[in-house]
C-alpha cells in the first residue's frame, strides 16, 4: 500500500512550448525575458523575488544544518542560552554513541535491505503490470485496473490490525520480512507506469516485435524495458525515498526494536533510549544523511521526476 | 528415401502447428501472468486486510491472543462514539490539520510562483526546498523538539526573546503545540506542493498571459485571473492529498509528546486519530476497537471526499 501523501498522478509529457516574448512590460519595472524557450512566463524574477527565495531557502535548510551543529555540541552547552549557532569538537564522539547504543549502525543496514527490496520489487512488478495494462487487452482488464485505483487512496491505517494479525500468525514480528512484503507491490506505480508506457510505448512497436516472432519474455526485455526506463527511474527514487522514510508501518511491526530500522531507532531515541540530547541529533543526522547525500547527487532528476509526476490539469 | 520429405513435411508442419499454438496461448495468457505477481502480493497484503478490518471490527480481539475472536456487533462502534478522547482526537485531527494544510497550501503556490519566473540557480532553489521531503518524519521531529524546547535555551524561545516575548511552554500548552506539530508538517511539505504546482504553471499556454497584458491586467491580476484559474485542478487534487495526509497524521504527534507516548500530550491536546489507534491498539491492546477507529477514519475521508466533490461541482456551475 502506498503512503498517498506521496501520490502523484499521470506523467505529463512536459509542457514546453515557445511563445514570442512579451509585448507589454508589467507595472513593475522588470526586464523582459529575450529566451524563447518553456511555457509559462518569461520574466525575469527582480530582488524581491530572490529574496524571498533565499528566505524560503534557508527555511528550507536550517533545521538540517542545525541538526549537525547540535549534533557535534555537548548536552551542557545545548542547554546553555543563546542556543549554539556554530560547529564544536563533538560529532565523531555523538555519532559513534548513536552508531552503537542507539543501534544506529544496524538500522541503517537494515533500512537499506528493506528500501532496496521494495524498490527493486515495486519497479519490477509494476512495470510489468503497468505494461499489462498499458498496452495489452485480456478479460477484466477495466474492473482490475479500477480496483488498483480504487485503492490507492486507502489510508494505511485501514489494513494495519489485519495486517499485524497476519505476522503474528506467521511468527514473522521483528523480522524484516514483516515490513518488506506488505509494501513490496504499490497501486500507486501501477497506475504510474500505465499511464507513462501508454505514451511512451507505441503499439506499432510492439506489433512489429510480435511480427518478427517475438516472445513475451523477449518483447519485454528488449521492447518494454528500454521504453520504460526513464519511468523506472523515476518510480525507483520515489520509492525509495518512502520505504526509506516509512514510520506508521515499522513501528508497528518491529516493535522490540531487536531489527529496528532507522525510523525505528528514531523513535527509540525519541522515547528517551538515550537522555542525551546531541547523541539524539546525531542519530537524527545519521538517518538523514543517505537521503540527503542521494538529493546532492541526484537532485535534478528527484526534482524532475516529481514534477513530471504532477497532476495533470 | 522416397517417404523421407513427406516426413519431413509434415515434421514442419507439426512444428509450425506446435509453435503457432504456442505463440497463440502466449498472447492469450501472457497478460495475466504479466499482472500476476503484482496481484498476488496486492490481494494478500492490501485488498484481504483491507476487508478483513471490517470483519474485525465486528469482534474483541485482544493483542496477546490475535486469534481468539469473540463477536460483539456493532459494540465497539457505540464506545467509540462514547469515547470523549475519541471526539477529541477528532477535533484535533481536524484543527491541526487546517493548520498545516491551509498555510502550506498558499504558501507553496507563492513559491511556485516565484520559482516560475526566469530566475539565476533555479535548480538549486528547487532541490532546497525540496530537501525537507527526503528528511524523515522522525528525524524532522525530533529536531523541532529540541528547537522547541520550553525554556529559553529552545531556539524558537530564544528567538521569542530577541523580541521580547516570554518563553513559550510549546509542548504543555494547548494551542502551541497544535501549532508546533503543524510547523513539522508545513516544513517538510510547502517545498513539495510548490513544485507540483509549479508544473502546473510550466503548463499554461503562454498565450493567455499575452492576451491578459494586453486587456492591461497588472502582474497581480494575471496571477489572479490567468494562474489561478488554470491552476484549479491541480489545486483540488492537493487539496484532496493533503487532506488525506492530515487524517493519517501520526508521526509528528507521536514524537512530539514526552517520551514518545501514544497520548499526544499531557493532556491529549495534540492526539490525533492516527494516533488514538495506535493507542487504543497497541498500548489498550483492544484490536477490535483499533479496527473501529480505523472504519471511522475511512468513512470519514469518504464524506470529506463527497463534500469536496460537491464543492468543486459548485464552484464549477457558478464560475
Amino acid at each position: 500500500m502506498t503512503d498517498v501523501t506521496q501520490t502523484h498522478r499521470a506523467p505529463r509529457t512536459g509542457g514546453r512550448g515557445s511563445g514570442p516574448a512579451r509585448l507589454r512590460r508589467g507595472p513593475l519595472r522588470r526586464g523582459r525575458g529575450p529566451g524563447k524557450r518553456g511555457a509559462g512566463r518569461q520574466l525575469h524574477g527582480g530582488k524581491l523575488t530572490y529574496a524571498v527565495l533565499v528566505l524560503f531557502t534557508i527555511g528550507s535548510l536550517f533545521p538540517l544544518v542545525w541538526t549537525a551543529i547540535a549534533a557535534s555540541r555537548t548536552n551542557t552547552r545545548l542547554a546553555q542560552t543563546p542556543p549554539p549557532f556554530w560547529f564544536g569538537g563533538n560529532l565523531f564522539k555523538n555519532l559513534e554513541i548513536a552508531w552503537t547504543d542507539a543501534n544506529m549502525g544496524t538500522a541503517l543496514l537494515n533500512t537499506l535491505v528493506v528500501a532496496g527490496t521494495i524498490t527493486i520489487g515495486t519497479v519490477l512488478f509494476s512495470t510489468l503490470a503497468g505494461f499489462a495494462f498499458a498496452k495489452l487487452r485480456f478479460r477484466f482488464r477495466g474492473l482490475l485496473l479500477l480496483l488498483v485505483i480504487g485503492t490507492m487512496l486507502v489510508p494505511p491505517q485501514l489494513s494495519v490490525v489485519p495486517l499485524f494479525m497476519m505476522i503474528a500468525e506467521f511468527g514473522w514480528t521483528d523480522q524484516l520480512q514483516s515490513v518488506i512484503l506488505p509494501t513490496l507491490v504499490s497501486a500507486f506505480g501501477v497506475f504510474f507506469m500505465r499511464q507513462y508506457l501508454i505514451e511512451a510505448l507505441p503499439t506499432e512497436l510492439i506489433e512489429a516485435a510480435r511480427v518478427d516472432g517475438a516472445g513475451s519474455l523477449r518483447l519485454i526485455w528488449h521492447v518494454v524495458f528500454p521504453a520504460a526506463r526513464p519511468a523506472m527511474a523515476v518510480l525507483a527514487m520515489l520509492t525509495f525515498v518512502m520505504a526509506w522514510n516509512d514510520f506508521f508501518w515499522p513501528i508497528i511491526a518491529l516493535t522490540q526494536g531487536g531489527e529496528p530500522t532507522v525510523q525505528v531507532a528514531l523513535a527509540g531515541l525519541g522515547r528517551g533510549q538515550i537522555p542525551d540530547q546531541s547523541v539524539i541529533m546525531a542519530g537524527a543526522l545519521l538517518g538523514t544523511l543517505p537521503l540527503l547525500l542521494a538529493f546532492v547527487l541526484f537532485g535534478k532528476q528527484i526534482v524532475g521526476g516529481i514534477m513530471q509526476g504532477a497532476v495533470k490539469g | 528415401m522416397s517417404s523421407a520429405p513427406s516426413a519431413d513435411t509434415a515434421r514442419d508442419e507439426r512444428r509450425r502447428a506446435r509453435r503457432s499454438r504456442l505463440y497463440r496461448w502466449d498472447v492469450r495468457f501472457s497478460p495475466y501472468a504479466l499482472i500476476a505477481p503484482f496481484f498476488l502480493f496486492f490481494v494478500a497484503f492490501g485488498l484481504f486486510p483491507l476487508l478483513y478490518t471490517g470483519w474485525a471490527s465486528l469482534h474483541r480481539v485482544e493483542l496477546g491472543a490475535p486469534t481468539d475472536m469473540e463477536w460483539v456487533g456493532l459494540r465497539n462502534f457505540s464506545r467509540l462514539l462514547d469515547d470523549d478522547f475519541f471526539w477529541n482526537a477528532l477535533r484535533n485531527t481536524f484543527t491541526i490539520g487546517l493548520l498545516s494544510t491551509v498555510p502550506q497550501l498558499l504558501m507553496a503556490l507563492g513559491l511556485a510562483h516565484l520559482l516560475n519566473y526566469r530566475l539565476r540557480g533555479s535548480m538549486f532553489f528547487r532541490v532546497a526546498i525540496l530537501t525537507p521531503y527526503a528528511t524523515s518524519v522522525a528525524a524532522a521531529t525530533l529536531v523541532f523538539v529540541l528547537m522547541f524546547s520550553r525554556t529559553d535555551h529552545g531556539l524558537i524561545n530564544w528567538g521569542l526573546g530577541l523580541f521580547g516575548i516570554d518563553a513559550v511552554d510549546w509542548q504543555n500548552g494547548d494551542w502551541t503545540a497544535q501549532l508546533a506539530v503543524s510547523a513539522i508538517v508545513i516544513w517538510r511539505w510547502t517545498g513539495y506542493n510548490a513544485l507540483i504546482y509549479l508544473a502546473a504553471m510550466q503548463a499554461v499556454p503562454h498565450d493567455l498571459y499575452e492576451s491578459a497584458a494586453l486587456d492591461g491586467a497588472s502582474r497581480w491580476q494575471q496571477f489572479l485571473h490567468v494562474t489561478v484559474p488554470s491552476l484549479r485542478p491541480t489545486i483540488l487534487f492537493t487539496c484532496v492529498v493533503s487532506t488525506i495526509g492530515a487524517t493519517q497524521l501520526f508521526g509528528e504527534p507521536l514524537l512530539f509528546s514526552q517520551g514518545a507516548s501514544p497520548t499526544g500530550g499531557s493532556d491529549h491536546q495534540f492526539q490525533t486519530l492516527g494516533l488514538y489507534l495506535y493507542e487504543q491498539g497497541w498500548f489498550n491492546q483492544h484490536l477490535g476497537r483499533a479496527s473501529a477507529i480505523a472504519w471511522t477514519m475511512f468513512l470519514l475521508l469518504v464524506l470529506i471526499g463527497l463534500v469536496n466533490w460537491a464543492v468543486s461541482r459548485w464552484i464549477r456551475k457558478s464560475a
